[in-house]
């Protein structure tokens, strides 16, 4: 679907550009363990998203003055290829994906249990080979199944959505029109279980009301992707038993 | 005994007591791991599918030569960490000049954990009679997680693929391990010991071993 000018109406007659409900979102796939250098690997397709994540670690510090004395230290890199979006991209660090490198890291941290690998480093490195809307959020989900492939001890699993308002609507898991011309993008990461909000931007501008609506669509929108982390994980498991 | 595949964060039980892979809330248990969840009793614990090797004090460990410095050998533990050999830990007096004599960097010597200081330095000591530096054969990497499978109920598996093979076999805590015998031999050990690390963790693997042994047998 190319569409370069802002449509008339995001939602006609209930459904969105799409073809989806307001809170329904893009289908998922989601395979663990796809890399065989990495010690954990993921790669996922959200929509039009394509993004691979790979856990390295834990492994000693390279440069050694960034090592922690009781605890491992979390690297992320989010990356975008160069043909990821419509126009080329100028390849490398930018701001932008400096910045999501950080939330995203900020975002899993938490669950990790960091404390019983001191000295050591865990990298998490997220590719965006194909971008349409939400990519951090794709990244975060991918990366926390990647970290639990890898055999990293963690709490739980992190779960990431976006919500964002178009038409003057709340609507789940924004593509890439309406997060381009929407009125407003809000990504969340959580622990499912425990309700616990690790990321939360926002872009645009949604009323208090709006926003309580919004966060209780993104806490509904991450269970369903925590399933799918889940089933992606157990399936795994499951391929071996068949072989 | 029960076997059930868990993710980090799946509720184990409430007022039981949690063992490795596992982590506690008030008095519930979860899983901090993704692996398999093994009840034994009151006692659960998480055996993870993958993950890296945690070393222990007395364990045998195949390491490989990474650098050498003036009174020490740093070696590649397949673990998050490098270990330390020390001069004084080698099995004979030598000078330190000699030292890359002795062992080179890239060659492969089994070692025992001395100790570990924390936080986290690895000692390693080859003063055991079982420590040896390996000059034939080949080392290959397994996953640490699947050890116990490999080396079976009290010795079971290995025995047989050692006996069905004729290899000298040698497996180390760290994940890694040596084989020696004919060419043609260290690749057929080499095939089965990938076949039990690819589903171990499933029943009649013995039976598995003898047929895929006397299959290549027939060839």
């Amino acid at each position: 679907m190319e569409i370069d000018e802002k449509p008339e109406r995001f939602i006609v007659d209930g459904l969105r550009l799409d073809g989806r409900k307001k809170d329904e979102i893009r289908p998922i796939k989601m395979e663990a363990g796809v890399m065989n250098r990495a010690d954990g690997s993921c790669y996922i397709e959200w929509g039009n998203n394509k993004i691979i994540a790979a856990v390295y670690g834990p492994r000693e510090v390279h440069p050694r003055h960034l090592q922690e004395t009781y605890r491992a230290i979390l690297r992320y890199r989010y990356n975008m290829a160069s043909f990821a979006v419509d126009e080329r991209r100028r390849p490398g660090p930018d701001r932008r994906s400096i910045e999501i490198s950080k939330v995203s890291r900020e975002a899993i941290e938490p669950v990790l249990m960091l404390e019983q690998y001191p000295r050591s480093s865990i990298d998490v490195f997220v590719e965006v080979l194909q971008a349409d809307a939400g990519t951090r959020a794709a990244g975060i989900t991918a990366a926390s199944v990647a970290l639990a492939d890898a055999g990293i001890p963690m709490r739980n699993l992190v779960s990431a959505i976006s919500v964002g308002k178009v038409d003057g609507e709340v609507v789940l898991d924004l593509n890439k029109i309406e997060d381009n011309f929407g009125d407003a993008d809000m990504p969340v990461a959580m622990i499912v279980e425990s309700g616990e909000v690790t990321l939360l931007q926002m872009d645009g501008i949604f009323t208090k009301n709006e926003f309580i609506e919004a966060m209780e669509l993104a806490k509904r929108g991450c269970s369903q992707i925590y399933d799918i982390q889940r089933d992606c994980l157990i399936s795994k498991y499951k391929k071996l038993d068949s072989d | 005994m029960s076997k059930d595949i868990v993710i980090p964060g799946y509720l184990l039980g409430e007022d039981i007591n949690g063992g490795d892979g596992t982590f506690k809330e008030g008095n519930r248990v979860y899983s901090a791991v993704y692996g398999i969840a093994k009840r034994v009793n009151n006692k659960i614990e998480v055996i993870s599918l993958k993950g890296k090797y945690n070393p222990k004090k007395g364990d045998l460990l195949i390491g490989i030569v990474t650098d050498i410095t003036f009174s020490m050998w740093i070696l590649d533990i397949n673990s998050p960490y490098y270990g330390f050999l020390h001069l004084s830990d080698y099995t004979k007096k030598i000078e330190k000049e000699d030292m890359s004599k002795e062992i080179g960097i890239g060659e492969t010597v089994i070692a025992k954990v001395k100790e570990i200081e924390m936080p986290i330095r690895i000692n390693l000591t080859m003063n055991d009679n079982r420590c040896k530096i390996i000059r034939t054969g080949v080392v290959i990497d397994v996953s640490y997680a699947k050890i116990p499978d490999i080396i079976g109920k009290g010795g079971s598996t290995i025995n047989l693929i050692k006996k069905k093979t004729n290899c000298d076999i040698y497996v180390a805590q760290n994940g890694r391990v040596w084989i020696n015998g004919s060419d043609e031999m260290i690749k057929l050990a080499i095939n089965i010991i990938k076949m039990v690390e690819k589903d171990g963790c499933f029943d009649n693997i013995s039976e598995k071993i003898t047929r895929e042994i006397d299959k290549d047998g027939d060839r």
